[in-house]
């Protein structure tokens, strides 16, 4: 018919709703290039997986509650642990926390959207692919891939079934298509961060948070590459008859362990340094104070950022390394204690006679923040050689690194999601439900993890399906935890579900904090400020300082509160 | 530091930012982060081979004596002295002369299929596969991969031929060509110390 209809020609170029359009939902189901509808596909894709790894861990649970493998075979028992480890890793934790990235870093400097929109969306779709193929990998003969998450050879070149597509190969080609990902990601993110900064915003300006997106995406970079040489060439002598790791055609087995931990170190800074930056957001929100230090938290983040790349081999310490290099590594990582110690007791400064308010955003945070400090005493007592040469690849290491994981990153992911779930939805959360939450993930993990570190210590090696009946105690503990870990999840998507569909109207700023993101309206228009990007005047957390944070804040306030 | 703006980019992207896509300001920036990523999996590569080259107990396989020299040097002479008709091709484009721009550039491509095609026939012509030992597998992937930057890089070349028969593409500033030509200086220098590590230092 006619095509003299008129349209607004914002409608063509955005695939999603133009500020006063209807929301429309269809928008997360398409190749759309707004970093906040990507943002919230990751945190939903990998919310799902976090589902399909709790589950893993469960039925690995359930075998554990009794000393003999009878809920599942031994050969079953290492394809969960194995997928339990990748799923939450590469299909959960660097995905979310991707999200977060999407949705924050451009409000929060001011930027329309990411730097290379298209390149973003892609980087995302990767991820719901990568995560077909291992998700795949219980579907082949043979099963999905049982040499742990971190594929030592030569247990990560065997194929006895002779397949081309074993669970092994699909499990590389999934780990690098998240390589690809997460590079494509990372180029996308420091690019962001270094060119679209609103005028005025220098980097001293910058929140925390985008300060340790910074330093963590800079560890992608470096990292990443040397893990994705090491993939090639173990599938190279998985599938193509190489020998780079294989000993009887001359190659070597522990190269294979340097260019894994490498990158797989620091991927735990990747995962926890963007949990310093939510931590480091929040604790001056909920006690109304500047944060404390905020220039030496900011570099901080940089030097955690630079040992992490010098500290790789303490994962090798019984792998037959030279005492040299032992006592080296061993020095490396315990300096990591400064940088971190530096952040601790810089929230702790903010903390101090601070107006404290318990919302639930707040205690997860305090609850990460205290089991992060009990993970960081394991983490120094695991640096010591002759302590690591007697309980590494025992339970002390699993719960040493399950605090770390689960007990620091995922509580901080919690507080997160909880505390800027009104700025991107428009809705405020059930406070009770939250509060449930929280206290049924506290216990739970406690109860779950705790007692790892003390079957640990009594000799319990990790990855068995069977185990000696003087450990029972201990596991039947961990057990209870990790099903009461998995009840606690109930409450968190019936709160997300309920709250986004019908909650209370939130308002800009519910929580009266400080950041441009919270001058915006919520959930804030497709290109944020547009081209009407405020210039910032002050530093970030001026709470109770009662200096504005940009030019005209009255004008950006009302707005925000009329749309 | 504080207080000042860094740079005044920003503020102008703002106000020309229309709708998605549109940030052609930031794509060399975001090359050369993407550069700095690739430099260090070639990094990964040449540490992996040297530590296999010092360790192994066996290094040539049976039979096999050693590579020729000849050829790949031949071949190496062509792609390095193609970074320099690359760089001459974007002084003539900084300069606006498109047609000069355009027969220097499809010089460089030739030059890169050029040393494509040497590669090949060196393949075909070599007395070890991919399965022979550490030699074997490092060789062929450290060639391969490099070789497959190569190839991209020509491709990347094509696409910006074309793109200068569009009118208007180049008005506002190179950048797509800046960071092709960076690339393709990348894969040069990358070329230099693997022909350092596979053919001149032999035993």
């Amino acid at each position: 018919m006619a095509t003299s209809v008129p349209f607004d020609p914002r409608v063509l170029k955005a695939p999603h709703p133009v500020p006063g359009a209807p929301d429309n939902w269809k928008r997360f189901f398409s190749f759309n290039t707004d970093a906040k509808v990507i943002g919230i596909q990751y945190m939903a894709v990998a919310l799902l997986f976090l589902l399909v790894g709790g589950l893993l861990a469960m039925i690995m649970r359930g075998e554990l509650i009794t000393p003999p493998a009878d809920l599942v075979d031994p050969t079953v028992y290492n394809g969960l642990y194995t997928m339990h480890g990748t799923v939450m890793l590469f299909l959960f934790l660097f995905p979310i926390l991707n999200g977060f990235n999407n949705l924050l870093i451009p409000p929060m400097i001011g930027a329309p959207d990411m730097a290379f929109p298209r390149l973003n969306a892609l980087a995302f779709w990767l991820f719901p692919l990568f995560g077909i193929i291992l998700m795949a990998s219980f579907f082949v003969p043979g099963g999905p891939s049982g040499s742990g998450w971190w594929a030592y050879p030569p247990v990560s070149t065997q194929n006895p079934l002779g397949h081309f597509i074993n669970g092994q190969f699909l499990w590389i080609l999934a780990v690098a298509l998240s390589g690809v990902s997460s590079i494509l990601g990372a180029i996308n993110f420091i690019t962001t961060i270094l060119r679209m900064r609103a005028p005025g915003m220098g980097y001293f300006r910058l929140p925390i948070f985008c300060w340790t997106a910074l330093a963590a995406q800079t560890i992608q970079l470096i990292g990443l590459p040397v893990l994705t040489g090491g993939a090639v060439m173990l599938l190279f002598d998985l599938s193509f008859g190489t020998s780079f790791f294989r000993p009887e055609g001359g190659g070597d087995p522990m190269l294979y362990q340097h260019f894994f931990w490498f990158y797989s170190h620091p991927a735990v800074y990747v995962m926890v340094l963007p949990v310093f930056g939510i931590f480091s957001e929040l604790f001056p929100v909920y006690a109304r104070k500047p944060l404390f230090g905020y220039k030496v938290v900011a570099i901080a983040s940089f030097g955690i950022t630079f040992l992490s790349l010098i500290v790789w081999v303490h994962h090798m310490f019984y792998s037959g390394t030279p005492q040299w290099m032992r006592n080296l590594f061993m020095v490396t990582t315990m300096l990591i204690a400064v940088p971190t110690g530096i952040k601790v007791f810089a929230w702790l400064g903010t903390l101090w006679r601070g107006r404290i308010r318990l919302s639930t955003p707040m205690l997860f945070c305090l609850g990460g923040l205290f089991n992060f400090i009990f993970a960081g005493i394991t983490g120094i007592m695991l640096a010591t050689v002759p302590v690591d040469i007697h309980v590494g690849n025992t339970y002390f290491v699993v719960g040493h690194f399950h605090y770390v994981i689960f007990c620091t990153i995922t509580f901080g992911v919690f507080a997160g999601i909880y505390h800027w779930f009104p700025k991107f939805t428009g809705r405020m959360y059930y406070e009770g439900l939250g509060k449930l939450h929280f206290v049924l993930t506290f216990i739970g993990s406690t109860l779950n993890f705790l007692p790892m570190h003390w079957a640990g210590l009594m000799g319990m090696p990790r990855r068995v399906a069977s185990y000696d009946p003087e450990f029972a105690l201990a596991n039947v503990l961990a057990s209870l935890g990790a099903f009461l870990l998995g009840v606690a999840t109930i409450p968190f998507i019936l709160n997300i579900v309920s709250s986004w569909a019908r909650g209370p109207k939130a308002g800009p700023n519910p929580w009266s904090a400080i950041g441009l993101e919270w001058l915006l309206p919520s959930p804030p228009p497709a290109e944020n400020f547009e081209d009407d990007v405020p210039t910032v005047i002050s530093g970030p957390y001026g709470y109770g300082l009662g200096q504005p944070l940009v030019e005209h804040q009255e004008r950006y306030v009302a707005r925000a509160k009329e749309a | 530091m504080t207080g000042v703006p860094l740079d005044t980019a920003p503020a102008d992207v703002a106000t020309t930012h229309g709708g998605h896509g549109t940030h052609g300001g930031y794509n060399l920036t975001g090359f050369i982060i993407f550069l700095c990523s690739e430099s260090v999996i070639f990094l990964a590569l040449f540490v992996g081979y040297t530590t296999f080259k010092l360790s192994s107990p066996v290094w040539l396989p049976p039979g096999v004596e050693g590579l020729e020299v000849r050829e790949p040097l031949i071949n190496t002479i062509i792609l390095v002295s193609s970074s320099f008709v690359a760089w001459a091709a974007e002084r003539a484009l900084a300069r606006r002369r498109i047609w000069r721009f355009r027969a220097w550039w499809l010089l460089t491509m030739a030059m890169g299929s050029y040393f494509v095609y040497g590669q090949a026939v060196e393949w075909s012509q070599l007395r070890f596969g991919l399965g022979d030992g550490v030699f074997g597998g490092t060789f062929y992937l450290l060639t391969g991969f490099h070789g497959l930057h190569v190839i991209t890089g020509i491709l990347l070349m094509g696409l910006m031929l074309i793109r200068s028969f569009q009118k208007g593409n180049y008005d506002g500033g190179e950048a797509g060509v800046v960071s092709v030509s960076l690339f393709w200086h990348f894969v040069d220098v990358i070329w230099i110390v693997l022909f350092l590590l596979l053919y001149i230092w032999q035993p």
